[in-house]
């Protein structure tokens, strides 16, 4: 039983933002093979309400471009939803797809972006391309509205490839010149100038024919008048894109790999994991939702506990699901969003089409601290409701030496491995107050949210 | 007279949001300005007059007076070509000196490197403000990144300072590098004790402070009093990043320009005072600098992005005066109505890493640019 718990915890914790051990207790009584299927069919449960979320926050519709309002929205999302797996697909896609407002400086178009992700992020993966080749954050920003028959632009046809499908080292720049050339044509509506003077007008996709090279286009060895749709279609075929595609979804969901600049040199840290996934990708014609049912039940996955460093914005929502209260879209929403950014991921924000750099470069000296501060502020607050429950939890195993102290709270908010060294320093701690016991409840629950700010102040608690 | 040379100190404040270069360097002798500023243009007879054309903004008058002791470079118009008059494109690009792809890596994280390859100092870098400034970003430098100076630290919201210091102390066990653990847990606990390090080191700043001075109830002047008490403490920061904003004065900015230049003089005015009184003063310049000015015609409330803006350089080491040329205001030499650069940023940061931090500029600034001799 206990080992259900540790892999139930493991797998929300990857799948979704972790879990608090009343869900981890109930999910592993139905069990893992339903749990995953849950997970992978969202709309078997609740989304997040984001009307209502508006009807409290209205300045959060169509923001204004400042570090943090177009975030508040989603971080409202992430923390709310039930549709968990799908919302961390859309976290996925934005490090993939990474479109940021500070040159787009329109953050709802961004949101639209990041909603599309939402919508059709765990399905087909070429309808996904197609789509994303026709949005409009995403041709600003990657200047596919300068991309003109007479005067191609190769900003996008380039990323196309090398970011978004196939990966360096698997076309050449005859390709990446076919490949603009493909997609010129592919436009925004209305052009106005972007000028703060004449405010922000939503933008649609516009396709201008007269516009495009319809020319003949040879692509990655075959020969057409290929327009947008059928080099997505040829890329899609490509058995690079499968093996990028797989690659991502395993550094995302599995386990760190290098940054993705090293990709085409370095090899995947497990090659068979990744062409399983790659397989699964290429036999059920890109469905995303079929390759995560692999993952999931693969023991690859089932064995890759603590493999990944958490990204910021895993820290906050994480906590914030934890400690519990913010289920509700309360004040101070706008605040929280700004903390993913002061951990180095601005929501919204990547500092390139590249995306962040993920995995231990996360941690400098500056966003390590304040990883740990906001986890050990938020669970050091016996008045928040998460944490009042693990206290509950801890209280009704009656009085508790040192060790067994420890290990529960361990437990509860994992179950998390340490190595002995950090065990000991723990259990050291703990000992200088003496056993657990009940005589004072507030000074025993102050001891124990002590404690669980030592423990998420330790580097074991950075990774998941 | 002092025999040893103290190690030159780089301190920027970044005036975020755009500030109007037109309504801070005021050309009042130029008909052309009265024109363009129907709405917003400062009356004749506020304008803080330094010399037969140029005057400061009425509430720079602090400015003024370290102007008038041959203590301020003003640079006009800086910028860089086709701007995109985007705020956070803009940042970006003076954040990075990467003006046509987006760049990653910060000019004064490149400058600390250089001052501190093997990371003897983990306070090189000193930021004031709860952002990550990308300015001083670079994968292994390390950055302080102080909120507020007397509350920085790890575990800073527990409350008992004996229960703190022992899970410090705890903390520090657990960092330890232990036999066996890999790259990433190594490297964990590499950065855990460099951030300790750091934050043992700046606390003793606020505790050792003294001074005479009472800095102005602000913000900025909250965060240079607290650049001011690291400086004196003699820790070995050599770069202090903060800002101050938002200038972004669409609308309504008479008076928005006003509180914003009376914080700003009044926390320079405080800064330098309280370094003087120390005899710390002489190895110091203050940066100032905007992501862009503003445009030359106002919209009737306040004035929207433009181009070129001034920067301004503070300090008893600075040789004060104008530096280059402010541009033309006359219609047919401006594009989209804003003023146009004639002098890119990246020479401006030249002559502050090669003539004051004494580095090579060419990798940092990527190329050779013309360089005002403000020092």
């Amino acid at each position: 039983m206990s080992t259900d718990i540790a892999l139930m915890a493991h797998l929300m914790r990857r799948a979704g933002f972790g879990a608090n051990r009343e869900e981890i207790e109930r999910r592993a009584a139905v069990g893992y093979d339903a749990t995953v299927e849950e997970l992978l069919n969202p709309e078997t449960t609740s989304p997040s309400d984001r009307l209502e979320f508006l009807r409290y926050h209205p300045h959060f519709w169509k923001p204004i471009t400042s570090s943090g309002m177009g975030g508040a929205g989603w971080l409202h999302d992430m923390v709310s939803t039930d549709r968990v797996l799908q919302e961390k697909m859309v976290l996925f896609w934005h490090q993939v797809f990474a479109t940021g407002y500070s040159k787009i400086d329109h953050y709802h178009e961004v949101i639209h972006q990041i909603d599309m992700f939402r919508d059709i992020g765990m399905g087909d993966y070429k309808e996904l391309l197609n789509k994303l080749a026709k949005n409009p954050a995403m041709i600003y920003w990657l200047d596919n509205c300068d991309n003109h028959s007479y005067a191609v632009n190769e900003n996008w046809g380039r990323e196309l490839l090398e970011l978004f499908s196939m990966g360096v080292g698997n076309y050449t720049e005859d390709d990446v010149r076919e490949c603009s050339r493909a997609f010129t044509g592919w436009t925004l509506s209305p052009m106005i100038p972007r000028g703060s003077g004449t405010g922000r007008f939503d933008w649609g996709f516009d396709y201008q024919e007269e516009d495009h090279d319809d020319g003949e286009k040879t692509f990655l060895g075959k020969t057409g008048n290929f327009n947008g749709e059928d080099i997505i279609e040829i890329i899609c075929e490509h058995p690079a894109t499968a093996g990028f595609i797989a690659r991502h979804l395993y550094n995302f969901f599995v386990a760190d790999e290098p940054q993705v600049p090293a990709w085409s040199v370095t090899p995947p840290r497990d090659v068979a994991a990744v062409e399983l996934l790659a397989k699964t990708f290429t036999d059920s014609k890109y469905d995303i939702k079929s390759v995560l049912r692999v993952l999931f039940h693969s023991d690859f996955f089932k064995e890759a506990r603590f493999e990944k460093i958490k990204s910021p914005v895993e820290v906050v929502v994480g906590t914030m699901r934890l400690v519990g209260g913010y289920e509700f879209p309360g004040p101070g929403i706008g605040n929280l969003a700004k903390e993913p950014g002061y951990m180095g991921q601005d929501l919204l924000g990547p500092p390139s089409v590249e995306g962040w750099h993920t995995g231990s470069e996360w941690i400098n000296s500056g966003t390590l601290m304040k990883r740990i501060n906001f986890t050990a502020d938020m669970v050091g607050d016996t008045n928040k409701p998460g944490i009042r429950s693990i206290i509950d939890r801890i209280r009704a195993q009656g009085d508790l030496n040192s060790s067994q102290f420890v290990e529960s709270c361990l437990d509860i908010l994992g179950p998390i491995e340490i190595q002995e060294e950090t065990k000991e320093q723990l259990v050291g701690h703990a000992t200088e107050s003496g056993d657990l016991t009940w005589k004072d409840t507030v000074e025993t629950s102050d001891r124990i949210a002590e404690m669980l700010q030592l423990i998420v102040a330790t580097r074991e608690y950075q990774y998941q | 007279m002092t025999s040893t040379k103290k190690d030159p100190v780089i301190v920027v404040l970044q005036l975020s949001g755009g500030n109007d270069y037109l309504n801070t360097v005021i050309p009042y002798d130029n008909p052309l300005y009265r024109d363009a500023r129907q709405a917003v243009g400062i009356p004749d007879n506020e304008i803080l007059k330094l010399d037969k054309s140029l005057g400061f903004h009425p509430s720079m008058g602090v400015v003024q007076g370290l102007f008038q002791q041959g203590n301020v470079a003003v640079v006009h118009g800086v910028g860089y070509p086709d701007s995109p008059r985007s705020h956070f494109r803009s940042m970006d690009i003076w954040h990075t000196c990467e003006p046509d792809k987006m760049g990653t890596e910060g000019w004064l994280g490149m400058a600390a490197r250089d001052l501190d390859p093997h990371k003897e100092n983990v306070v090189t870098t000193v930021s004031i403000g709860p952002s990550m400034f990308r300015a001083v970003s670079l994968p292994g430098v390390p950055v302080a990144a102080v909120d507020n100076l007397e509350s920085y630290g790890l575990l800073t919201g527990i409350s008992s300072e004996l229960q703190r210091s022992k899970i410090i102390d705890r903390f520090s066990r657990m960092y330890s590098p232990t036999i066996g653990t890999d790259f990433v847990m190594d490297y964990l606990g590499d950065t855990g004790l460099e951030a300790m390090e750091g934050a043992d080191i700046l606390k003793v700043a606020p505790e050792m402070y003294s001074s005479s001075v009472e800095y102005a109830d602000s913000t900025i002047a909250r965060r240079l009093k607290n650049i001011a008490q690291i400086h004196l403490a003699n820790v070995g920061t050599r770069i202090f990043y903060c800002d101050y904003g938002s200038f972004d004065s669409h609308a309504n900015q008479t008076g928005m320009l006003s509180q914003l230049w009376t914080d700003v003089s009044q926390a320079i005015g405080d800064f330098f005072d309280d370094l003087r009184e120390h005899d710390a003063a002489d190895n110091v310049i203050m940066v100032l600098f905007s992501e862009f000015g503003r445009r030359v015609k106002d919209n009737g409330s306040g004035t929207d992005h433009g181009a070129a803006g001034a920067a301004f350089v503070i300090g008893d080491p600075v040789k004060g005066g104008f530096y280059g040329e402010y541009p033309s205001l006359k219609a047919e030499d401006l594009q989209q109505g804003d003023l146009v650069p004639n002098l890119d940023f990246r020479g401006f940061y030249s002559t502050l890493l090669e003539n004051w931090l004494g580095l090579d500029a060419n990798p940092i600034v990527k190329g050779v640019f013309e360089k005002p001799l403000f020092i």
